[in-house]
């Protein structure tokens, strides 16, 4: 029994890992909705949007903006914007609980898009994030920023705080978990999720090309 | 496996000891690497979930190598450590040698690795820390273990 001892522990404990790695990536593997395809005119409304309203392709974010990887897929979006002009790229609000400053920062976005600067302060906040997601304090910085873009300053201050602002950036959440959304960013193109092991700046272009070719349309410029 | 092919010995009680603690440490590192390995898999480390930090090191193209994670190769590697200990505890001669060369192979790896993180990510994670740590550990056990009898192959 001895000589064949070892095999027993070493096949016990192959067989051990195998069947937790399977457990682990069921729980794990991400299930997102499609997303319904009839949504309101009230939800569409709250959307921020780059690309034209008839495009044949629409790609949407749910995105943190103190979240690394959401500020890494940032400019990468942009281009993409830019390559296809057949592209629309929607920008939701999904701040995570574990990032301090992340909701602070949506309510930004939000009260500079009242000011019709929604883009240049979700581009500005990503850029800068490794700045103010440090600072103990936020939001002295985002007011730096709404003046940087030459928002009215006042203004800002008094939209940050309002119901109106707040109210967007939880319709927005509450989206994000109806659909299944719970990591950032969570992207899904024509209603499709996207995995997350292809949230790459290559591997998303694949997949706007794909779904350009899916609608018959014209690729990239 | 046969034992008396492959012309061994019983390995000392020090050395026993010494062969179990390596087991028990890469029992440790293969749950670590395949937890990771798994995170990597379901695109968990492409998301954000964890520290800065680990997104900058796990998400960076140092932690593939080709279609697959690093952290696949560790759990192999320490999976290979865990099943050479083993057989060395039982006076397998042969899978001694293979245990200090796949160490020693670890042992450098884990060096590359660091220097990654230090000096070209600019940035290091937790689990590679504690994954690095034991790699240390093993080749201290390694060196300590006792030279095997020279009638052992």
């Amino acid at each position: 029994m001895k000589r064949y001892l070892p095999f027993i522990i070493v096949a016990v404990v192959a067989v051990m890992t195998v069947t937790g790695a399977t457990v682990l990536y069921r729980a794990k593997r991400p299930t997102l909705a499609v997303v319904a395809r009839d949504r309101s005119p009230e939800a569409a409304d709250s959307l921020h949007t780059l690309g034209p309203a008839d495009a044949s392709v629409t790609l949407e974010e749910f995105g943190d903006f103190q979240c690394p990887p959401c500020g890494a897929l940032s400019e990468p979006l942009n281009e993409l914007s830019r390559d296809f002009p057949k592209l629309r790229i929607n920008f939701r609000h999904f701040p995570l609980a574990m990032h301090q400053h992340a909701n602070e920062a949506a309510l930004a976005a939000e009260a500079a898009g009242l000011q019709g600067h929604f883009w240049k302060m979700h581009d500005l906040l990503y850029h800068e994030r490794a700045t103010w997601s440090q600072a103990p304090d936020a939001r002295k910085l985002f007011y730096a920023y709404a003046a940087m873009i030459r928002c009215n300053v006042d203004r800002f201050k008094k939209d940050m705080v309002s119901e109106q602002v707040n109210a967007r950036v939880q319709a927005d959440r509450q989206e994000g978990s109806k659909l299944g959304v719970t990591n950032t960013p969570t992207i899904f193109i024509n209603n499709k999720p996207v995995p997350p092991a292809s949230l790459n700046p290559k591997d998303l272009r694949v997949a706007v090309e794909e779904a350009m070719k899916t609608a018959k349309l014209p690729t990239a410029k | 496996m046969d034992r008396t092919q492959t012309g061994t010995n019983a390995p000392s009680r020090a050395a026993v000891v010494i062969y179990i603690l390596t087991a028990s440490i890469a029992l440790v590192g293969l749950t670590e690497a395949t937890y990771l390995a798994v995170l990597a898999f379901t695109g968990e480390t492409a998301v954000c979930g964890g520290s800065e930090g680990c997104f900058q090191v796990l998400g960076s193209a140092y932690a593939k190598i080709g279609r697959l994670p690093v952290a696949a190769f560790g759990a192999a590697a320490y999976f290979t450590v865990f099943a050479l200990a083993t057989f060395s505890a039982f006076g397998y001669g042969k899978a001694r040698k293979f245990l200090a060369i796949t160490i020693s192979l670890m042992f450098l790896f884990t060096l590359w690795l660091l220097g990654v993180q230090a000096f070209l990510l600019h940035a290091f994670c937790r689990y590679c820390l504690v994954s690095a740590a034991m790699v240390f550990l093993l080749t201290g056990l390694l060196v300590a273990t006792p030279p095997a009898s020279p009638t052992s192959s």
